[in-house]
């Protein structure tokens, strides 16, 4: 859908933001409707209906999570919540960074691979679709007992995840370029290897990034399940665990790793985005979003 | 630049027969036939020539066995861990693709809309479920059935909503110009152009869905949930070693999520046969 | 392949010979179909021999089996004394398509520099010989843009470039100024006679607009449909350089007159019985 010119990028961020205000709004008015009691100093809110979600154990208040934030993370540590999460989300991130990469290039070849043979193709495809239907988090205790080095478990994990999309999207890509483009390449009497780098490759470069966007935040996922089972202590999904574990005492806890998930996906997200933008620079309009 | 074969023709002999049809089907599948075939015999031939111990990674015929073995009652009952999960993760699947469709509606309408919700929707999606799933099962409950449909709700939402709104908006525009040249409502165009358009993104969206949905009420049981369960079976059964029932259970998630899936394909030649990925057979 | 003679000069050695040539298709529904039959042609060096007819009368079928990008089912192409197979693996000819059919993710200099990467040439000779075949179309200024920041007659002089960078003996076009206006269309064909004049090269061209291939052509191949064949050959004895006055002049009617007549007595009036082949032949993918 073509992007009027009066909607300018301003308008829409200032509509984001105020979309967003107007969410953080309504949580704390559903406290205020229907949560626990307010205190504050020598004042007490009593909300008038009990609204069954909206406890502070549930749905703890916005500044309290972002209080634990810079709280110690644990009693008489040094470190805040936030200097604690920023180094389990860069220790996720590696790990996922791998098994991105990983499952990149495993997901390109099989599609290279199977573009060029179809009996290959009609072989292994129901395969690749059906291994998503193995839910991971069922593979990962095995894997991670499998394999000694935990890190090489959740890499595992990690292109398990990725490959899939890039593979489907890839197969797509690569026999995406018009027929007439193919014939041009047979009138030069160009060979197979040749055709497939400078124009398979080229032209589906655009569906390779819609598919590692999708697989960024795959990856991210496939690293925080693969650490729990693989007994990792540094990163998110440990501290999910541990957060999960101790809920009752501090369920801000929880949610503030939540947010340094949700950060942690659409950074890395928006840093394909980016990378789309300047390898897609020359090709005219780069499409919109997601 | 079309190559002139005018469609004037001699037509020949008969269209294909029986038995035809039926050996390019065959083709068609028997490689996937062999590889699994195959597979399973490597597999098996693999575990027994080495010896691997039945813990480490469980032999076909042993996995067999503890398929067999614990499919009605005993401590980890897979057919009704099978089916409770299921009933999870397709009431999930209802809610997830009611919100995901009402909203689409909603974004598809009103470009202020799209531009408020979808970045936050792109972010919603962008945080991995494991971190929601024990938000979920404590607002919930965590042995109440409904935290698992959430979880699979939200999975199933944003793929939904995604693919339907772009089914209601990326409608050729000459179409839409034609429209309004009969001086339709917005309504009208909405029920005759949009809507039949946005049906295949729609099937498209479900088929992806009914996995997403499998998968979320599975890692939902993950972190806690009652114990008949495909998601707790998988965890109870590997802390005690047992890894044979451990993928009995998955084995049986995964026929379950193909036959979810295969269901929505069905549905697909049913409801858009004329559409041109049904008429080619093509997979997915 | 320079050729210093004019074109018309001397008594031209057949670059392209055909000899009963059949094409049959086999359609969706197993139905054979006859493109083309029993085409005899031959076409002397430096010749600019136009192919016109109907729709369905083959023309560009004629013109890929020429190309080698399908093969006949009887009979025999030959392009510069050997097979067209062997003629296409030596990269003897360009091709130009009614679609520019450039690589978007390539700038303008990067897309006619691809049959010479695809040949092996040394980087600075790419760069020389890209520049050349630019100047040539009077592209030079344009080099570093990118398709999409150009007209559609501007990628297709990008087209031409691309497809005389090899040098080649021979040039096929088919129907390239097709999907362009009648204004551009008429400067692009002052354009290629230009080029065709400045190199020498054999063209081959695929039209269906009779003023068009009686402007530009030394010889005009009329055909005709169901089946395919060549019903007439029109010589055209206008002078070079032709330009706007050639238009005007009332030989350059008379021709068109009689490439129309021929057109009119070959086709459509219930002519020819259609011929089809008892044997079914493997189906090569009607399209372009």
């Amino acid at each position: 859908m073509p992007r009027s010119p009066e909607r300018g990028w301003p308008r829409r961020v200032g509509i984001f933001l105020a979309f967003g205000l107007l969410v953080l709004v309504a949580w704390e008015g559903v406290k205020v409707i229907g949560g626990d009691p307010w205190r504050g100093e020598g004042w007490t809110w009593e909300p008038p209906l009990e609204i069954w979600f909206a406890s502070d154990l549930l749905l703890p208040h916005v500044w309290d999570v972002f209080g634990a934030l810079a709280a110690p993370v644990q009693r008489g540590s040094d470190e805040s919540l936030a200097q604690f999460l920023v180094g389990a989300a860069l220790y996720t991130w590696r790990e996922a960074a791998i098994g991105f990469v990983a499952g990149a290039v495993i997901g390109i070849g099989l599609a290279a691979a199977f573009v060029h043979s179809g009996l290959l193709e009609r072989a292994f495809v129901p395969y690749v679709i059906a291994s998503q239907t193995i839910p991971i988090v069922a593979l990962a205790p095995m894997i991670a007992f499998a394999v000694d080095d935990p890190l090489v478990a959740v890499v595992i994990i990690a292109t398990f995840l990725t490959f899939f999309p890039v593979t489907i999207s890839m197969i797509r890509g690569l026999r995406s370029p018009d027929p007439r483009a193919l014939e041009l390449m047979r009138s030069f009497a160009a060979s197979r290897r040749s055709i497939f780098w400078k124009l398979r490759m080229p032209a589906s470069l655009p569906y390779l990034f819609t598919a590692l966007k999708v697989a960024a935040t795959a990856s991210i996922v496939g690293a925080i399940v693969g650490e729990g089972p693989g007994q990792i202590r540094d990163g998110l999904g440990r501290a999910i665990i541990n957060f999960n574990n101790q809920y009752i005492s501090g369920p801000e806890k929880l949610w503030a790793t939540i947010i340094a998930c949700a950060l942690l996906g659409i950074i890395f997200f928006g840093l394909i985005r980016l990378a789309e933008l300047v390898a897609l620079r020359d090709r005219g309009a780069v499409p919109d979003a997601a | 630049m079309t190559a002139a074969a005018p469609s004037v023709g001699v037509p020949l002999p008969p269209t294909p027969g029986v038995a035809e049809k039926l050996t390019t089907t065959l083709r068609h599948h028997l490689p996937a036939f062999v590889v699994l075939v195959g597979g399973i015999a490597i597999w098996e031939l693999l575990i027994r020539l080495f010896e691997v111990r039945a813990f480490i990674l469980p032999a076909p015929s042993a996995i067999a066995e503890a398929l067999v073995e614990n499919w009605g009652a005993g401590r980890w009952p897979l057919f009704a861990s099978a089916q409770a999960t299921l009933f999870e993760a397709a009431g999930g699947l209802v809610i997830g693709t009611v919100i995901g469709v009402a909203i689409a509606f909603g974004v598809a309408r009103w470009a202020n809309a799209r531009d408020a919700v979808l970045p936050f929707a792109v972010a919603a999606n962008a945080i991995p479920i494991i971190a929601i799933a024990p938000i979920f099962n404590a607002w919930f409950g965590v042995t109440n059935p409904v935290s698992k449909m959430m979880i699979a709700a939200l999975l199933v939402f944003f793929p939904v909503m995604i693919n339907v709104t772009r089914g209601l908006t990326q409608v050729e525009p000459s179409a839409l110009e034609l429209m309004r040249s009969y001086a339709a409502s917005e309504w009208t165009i909405l029920r005759k152009v949009r809507l039949p358009n946005a049906l295949p993104f729609f099937l498209t969206a479900l088929k992806v869905a009914t996995t997403l949905s499998l998968i979320g009420a599975i890692v939902g049981e993950y972190f806690g949930g009652s114990s008949t369960v495909i998601g707790r079976v998988v965890v109870q059964s590997a802390s005690a070693l047992r890894f044979d029932v451990t993928w009995a259970a998955i084995l049986l998630a995964a026929v379950t999520g193909i036959a979810f899936y295969l269901a929505i394909v069905a549905l697909e030649r049913v409801l858009i046969p004329w559409h041109a990925s049904v008429r080619s057979g093509e997979p997915g | 392949m320079r050729h210093e003679e004019g074109p018309l000069t001397g008594s031209p050695a057949a670059v392209v010979r055909i000899v009963g040539v059949d094409k049959q298709f086999v359609t969706d529904r197993r139905a054979v179909t006859t493109a083309l039959s029993g085409i005899d042609l031959e076409i002397g060096r430096g010749e600019f021999v136009s192919l016109i007819g109907p729709s369905g009368c083959g023309k560009s079928t004629l013109l890929r089996l020429i190309g080698d990008l399908t093969s006949p089912t009887s009979g025999s192409i030959e392009v510069n004394g050997k097979p067209a197979h062997n003629a296409r693996l030596g990269r003897e000819y360009g091709m130009v398509f009614q679609a520019p059919v450039l690589f978007d993710w390539r700038s303008v200099e990067e897309n006619v520099r691809l049959p010479l990467e695809l040949l092996g040439m040394s980087r600075s000779e790419r760069e020389a010989r890209a520049h050349e075949m630019l100047a040539l179309v009077e592209l030079g200024d344009f080099a570093g843009h990118h398709p999409y920041q150009l007209s559609g007659g501007m990628q297709q002089r990008v087209a031409i470039a691309r497809a005389l960078a090899l040098q080649p003996a021979i040039l096929l076009m088919d129907e390239p100024f097709g999907a362009l206006d009648e204004m551009t269309r008429e400067r692009m064909n002052s354009e290629v006679l230009r080029i065709w004049q400045q190199t020498g090269t054999t063209i081959v061209f695929v039209t269906h607009s009779i003023p068009e291939a009686v402007f530009l052509s030394t010889r005009v191949v009329v055909m005709s449909a169901r089946p395919g064949r060549i019903t007439r050959l029109v010589d055209v004895p206008l002078p070079h350089p032709r330009n706007e006055e050639t238009r005007e002049d009332p030989r350059y009617f008379r021709v068109v007159t009689e490439v129309r007549e021929a057109l009119r007595a070959g086709g459509g009036l219930g002519g020819e019985p259609q011929m089809a082949s008892e044997e079914r032949v493997a189906a090569e993918g009607g399209i372009g």
